[in-house]
């Protein structure tokens, strides 16, 4: 965290430049003051600067209206979270500087709208406060009939002056958003920025630049993790969705839907989440992979359907998109609860794929894989993803497009034969033969549900089930041994080693960095296959006293959490313990390091 | 982060010699058609249009791996074991949005659907009723035999009131769905209605659902012997019933008049009530992809990747 506190202010002069390394700004207000955009054009500038970006946001369940913020964290070392305190508060309302000061570090700066919010006096002492009549002024620049709205630009403004930033890139950025519109939309929002701009803060406060950024080797582009899932998708070849709108599934299934015309796909809005993962299993069935996905809820409906892709082997990828659960739960929260749903749901035994990616870029790299494990294995794969993923804005390496497209076309050349089933098959795949194929021997295959020979055909007898429940597991093992052991953040052997999945990478590297400067013995690794897991685990768990599993879910009755209670099934060990929490935030590293502290006194206090 | 497994799926085997042309095949026989032996009971109404199926398909010249048979759950539903093509068994009631999945991906295929009443107007009645209005093209013949027999006779939506069945041993009493209006109002673009006892009949208006562009829908009366023995008697000459066919003065593109036909009592009308012609959702899709094909005026996946990529730095 950089100080913002050091640098007194010189009064009646020009504003010190103070240096800093990174800034954490939480920016408070109501979700229609669009204060997701300033997150937003911080981010892409920061992108563009070939900054270490990273933001948190939180959208209102509720429909218009209601409190909403966005954190974004600009930094030139490598930003890992969304920074666990703020430098810097913009409060909007009375309600945003009462509810958010919390959240600003001791000596932090307050930033709040004079015409909304009356600070309170004995907060002055822990915090510095910095006036601006931002609804006044923003009035005043643009005219009274644009109302509440410019409030956003006119704080970006501010920003830009405060920190320096590069005022040609944002004029850049704000016309590139705003430039489709009117003309007057653009020049109010120009107006609006520049007003905010020139306000004097003079005398007032003192202005900081960051430290020069070590140069990146390849460009970085900023989106969110639903956009680089989506696009991830397409980039695999994926031409086929179907899905049913969700929160935060939903944006996936918007991009795909706009974007997929382009490469002469579709994606269809069904009328249910059932219909969905038939209609996508069903072009699957027809040739290509497709993708269907959801959040927890929409899961549950699926499930049934799931199961039949995995007796009847076809390829599919499924994307829950998790959010707080159970039943409707905290639609805009984030939780990391239906890894047992993705692992275990539906009847019978029914062996899938499911991967985790564990960042914004991560998330279009992992759906490029998962369509190569669905086609390669014929199975569907889950990729489970979070709201923490799918809503945060991250900068990340630009990937080599032209290289990671692939073409998936199906091919329809005739085949002299067969057995869709066949037990016999390296690594028990048999390949999925689509309709459009002609079989030369006229044997033509039945894709089922229900239990079957190596042609498709209905069977009970024992010995079949038994062999062909074991084939659908096998392909799993197969899998596993293709997979790579995950490396270890820090040394291979010490006291505690982190495991984390997901969004919990992120603060729980940033808590083995702080714990190892402060001369602690820590490492951390990150699961991204959940299932099957890739072997060689317990030789990585045998380098550490303690393995302590870092979710955001229930630490459960017995006191671990989901991936926790499915480490100790598989290498029997106690030494595997949880760090859960369920209050539908990530974690923050300082919780991190506390809960750590705490396993620890309990092993103490049980010698 | 380990890269992604960027290896496409193996080939299949050698390619073979190849395929005789289009032109040099014969059409198909029963014999190449036929494949498992249909699991139903002696005198079951889905035999005949099984026999009728294969007799299109011989007919209309269709080739083995141009065919999707697909069905849902239930005795009818079985269907796609005794059809020597390409088959799905689905789940229980979900066969059109699988279907749709098909037809809206290839349009190279003919996509057909079988099942029964608990499928397509119970656990799947909504998906009918979406199928319907969205056009999807493909023909889905319903073999409604008024009771659930793969279950051993449950009530089923269509069951008559009064009918006596294990879940209502006193007889039925929820009024049962009209399949010809439940098609109607829900956008269906061919909704036809057909016997078993009649199949010169049940041909012509398979042939003609077929021949359609959209969504095409049967309700074809089968008889359940073991459950519900004589059913359908009344529609049968042979059983002292009457055939009564559609009026020939019926509009066919008269939604209302169709509505009216369909509220004769049992055994009511057989032939097309109603058949519109309605854009396809298959047509739909492919104008929205042909306008905005023609604005990425021929670049590459990766480069039309690229322009969006560019724009979010």
């Amino acid at each position: 965290m950089s100080d913002l506190s050091t640098v007194s202010s010189a009064p009646g002069g020009a504003p010190k430049v103070a240096r800093i390394s990174e800034v954490v700004i939480r920016i408070a207000g109501n979700s229609q003051d669009g204060i997701q955009a300033i997150g937003g054009f911080l981010a892409r500038l920061a992108g563009r600067s070939e900054q270490e970006v990273m933001t948190f946001m939180t959208i209102p369940s509720t429909i218009s209206g209601g409190p909403s913020i966005f954190q974004v964290r600009v930094g030139t070392g490598e930003v890992l979270s969304s920074g666990d305190e703020a430098d810097l508060l913009v409060a909007f309302y009375q309600h945003s500087y009462e509810d958010h000061i919390n959240s600003l570090r001791k000596g932090g700066l307050v930033l709040y709208d004079s015409d909304h919010v009356e600070p309170k006096p004995e907060w002055q002492t822990d915090y510095r406060h910095l006036s601006v009549p931002i609804s006044s002024l923003t009035v005043e620049a643009i005219g009274g009939t644009a109302k509440d709205k410019g409030k956003n630009i006119f704080t970006l403004g501010l920003l830009a002056k405060m920190f320096a930033l590069e005022v040609p890139k944002l004029e850049r950025l704000i016309a590139e958003r705003f430039g489709g519109k009117d003309q007057s939309v653009l020049n109010n929002a120009l107006t609006a920025f520049h007003a905010g701009y020139n306000y004097s803060l003079e005398g007032v406060i003192e202005t900081f630049c960051f430290a020069e950024s070590r140069k990146r080797a390849a460009k970085q582009v900023v989106m969110n993790g639903n956009e680089a899932l989506a696009y991830g998708l397409i980039a695999a070849g994926v031409r086929f969705g179907a899905g049913y709108p969700i929160t935060p599934w939903s944006d996936i299934m918007e991009t795909l839907r706009r974007e997929l015309p382009k490469f002469g796909g579709t994606f269809v809005q069904c009328e249910d989440e059932i219909a969905s993962i038939a209609t996508a299993i069903g072009a699957s069935y027809a040739g290509r992979v497709a993708v269907t996905g959801s959040s927890g809820p929409g899961i549950s409906l699926k499930s049934e359907a799931l199961g039949w892709a995995v007796m009847a082997e076809i390829p599919l990828v499924i994307v829950d998109i998790q959010r707080g659960g159970p039943s409707t739960g905290m639609p805009t929260s984030v939780e990391q609860s239906d890894l047992n749903l993705a692992v275990y749901g539906s009847h019978g035994d029914s062996p899938r794929v499911v991967m985790a990616p564990a960042n914004v870029g991560d998330a279009f790299t992992t759906a490029i894989e998962a369509v190569n494990i669905a086609r390669k294995f014929n199975v569907p794969v889950i990729i489970l993803s979070d709201q923490a993923i799918a809503t945060r804005i991250e900068a990340f390496a630009e990937p080599e497009l032209e290289k990671v497209c692939q073409d998936i076309s199906p091919d329809f050349t005739p085949v002299p034969t067969h057995k869709p089933y066949d037990l016999n098959a390296p690594d028990s795949v048999a390949h999925h033969v689509p309709p459009g194929t002609r079989i030369l021997d006229g044997k033509y295959p039945v894709a089922t549900g229900l239990e079957h020979d190596e042609y498709g055909h209905p069977t009970g007898s024992p010995r079949l089930h038994l062999a062909m429940t074991a084939k659908r597991r096998r392909k799993l093992q197969a899998l596993a041994a293709t997979l790579p052991t995950p490396p270890i953040y820090g040394p291979p052997e010490g006291n505690v080693l982190l495991v984390g999945w997901g969004s919990s990478q992120g603060p729980m590297k940033e808590a083995v960095d702080r714990a190892r400067a402060a001369g602690d013995s820590i490492s951390c690794l990150t699961i991204r296959h959940i299932h099957p897991l890739p072997n060689g685990l317990e030789n990585l768990f045998a380098g550490f006293n303690h393995v302590f599993v870092v979710e955001l879910n229930d630490s459960g009755i017995y006191g671990y959490g989901q991936l926790a209670g499915i480490l100790r099934a598989r290498f029997v060990d106690p030494k595997i313990r949880g760090i859960n929490k369920t209050d539908g935030l990530t974690f923050k590293v300082k919780e991190i390091l506390a809960q750590i502290q705490e396993r620890l006194a309990e092993t103490t206090a049980q010698n | 982060m380990s890269s992604p497994l960027t290896e496409t799926a193996p080939e299949r085997g050698a390619n073979p010699a190849g395929p005789l042309p289009e032109s040099d095949r014969k059409p198909l026989t029963k014999k190449e058609l036929a494949a498992d032996h249909p699991t139903w009971c002696p005198g079951c109404g889905d035999f005949s249009v099984l026999a009728l199926y294969f007799k299109l398909i011989e007919k209309r010249k269709l080739w083995h791996e141009k065919i999707a048979t697909v069905a849902g759950i239930g005795c009818s539903s079985r269907f796609p074991y005794f059809v020597q093509a390409h088959g799905v068994h689905f789940i229980h009631g979900r066969a059109l949005p699988f279907a749709t999945g098909i037809s809206l991906s290839r349009p190279d295929l003919h996509v057909f659907v079988f099942g029964g009443d608990g499928d397509g107007f119970s656990i799947g009645g909504n998906h009918v009723n979406h199928t319907a209005r969205k056009n999807v093209k493909m023909t889905y013949v319903i073999m409604d035999n008024f009771v659930y027999g793969l279950t051993k006779k449950q009530t089923s939506p269509t069951s008559p009131i009064g009918f006596k069945s294990k879940t209502d041993t006193w007889g039925a009493v929820d009024r049962p769905i009209n399949p010809m209006k439940q098609l109607i109002s829900a956008g269906a673009t061919f909704v036809a209605r057909a016997t078993h006892t009649n199949p010169n009949h049940l041909l012509q208006i398979m042939e003609a659902a077929m021949d359609h562009d959209g969504f095409s829908v049967i309700e074809c009366l089968s008889e359940c012997v073991e459950f519900y023995e004589g059913a359908f008697d009344a529609a049968n000459p042979r059983k002292g019933g009457v055939f009564n066919p559609v009026p020939a003065d019926h509009d066919i593109t008269d939604e209302a008049a169709a509505y009216k036909l369909a509220d004769a009592p049992f055994p009511g009308h057989f032939g097309i009530f109603y058949q519109a012609k309605r854009p396809t959702k298959n047509a739909l899709e492919a104008g929205i992809n042909a306008k905005a094909l023609e604005r990425v005026n021929g670049a590459k996946p990766w480069q039309i990747l690229q322009q969006s990529f560019d724009k979010m730095k």
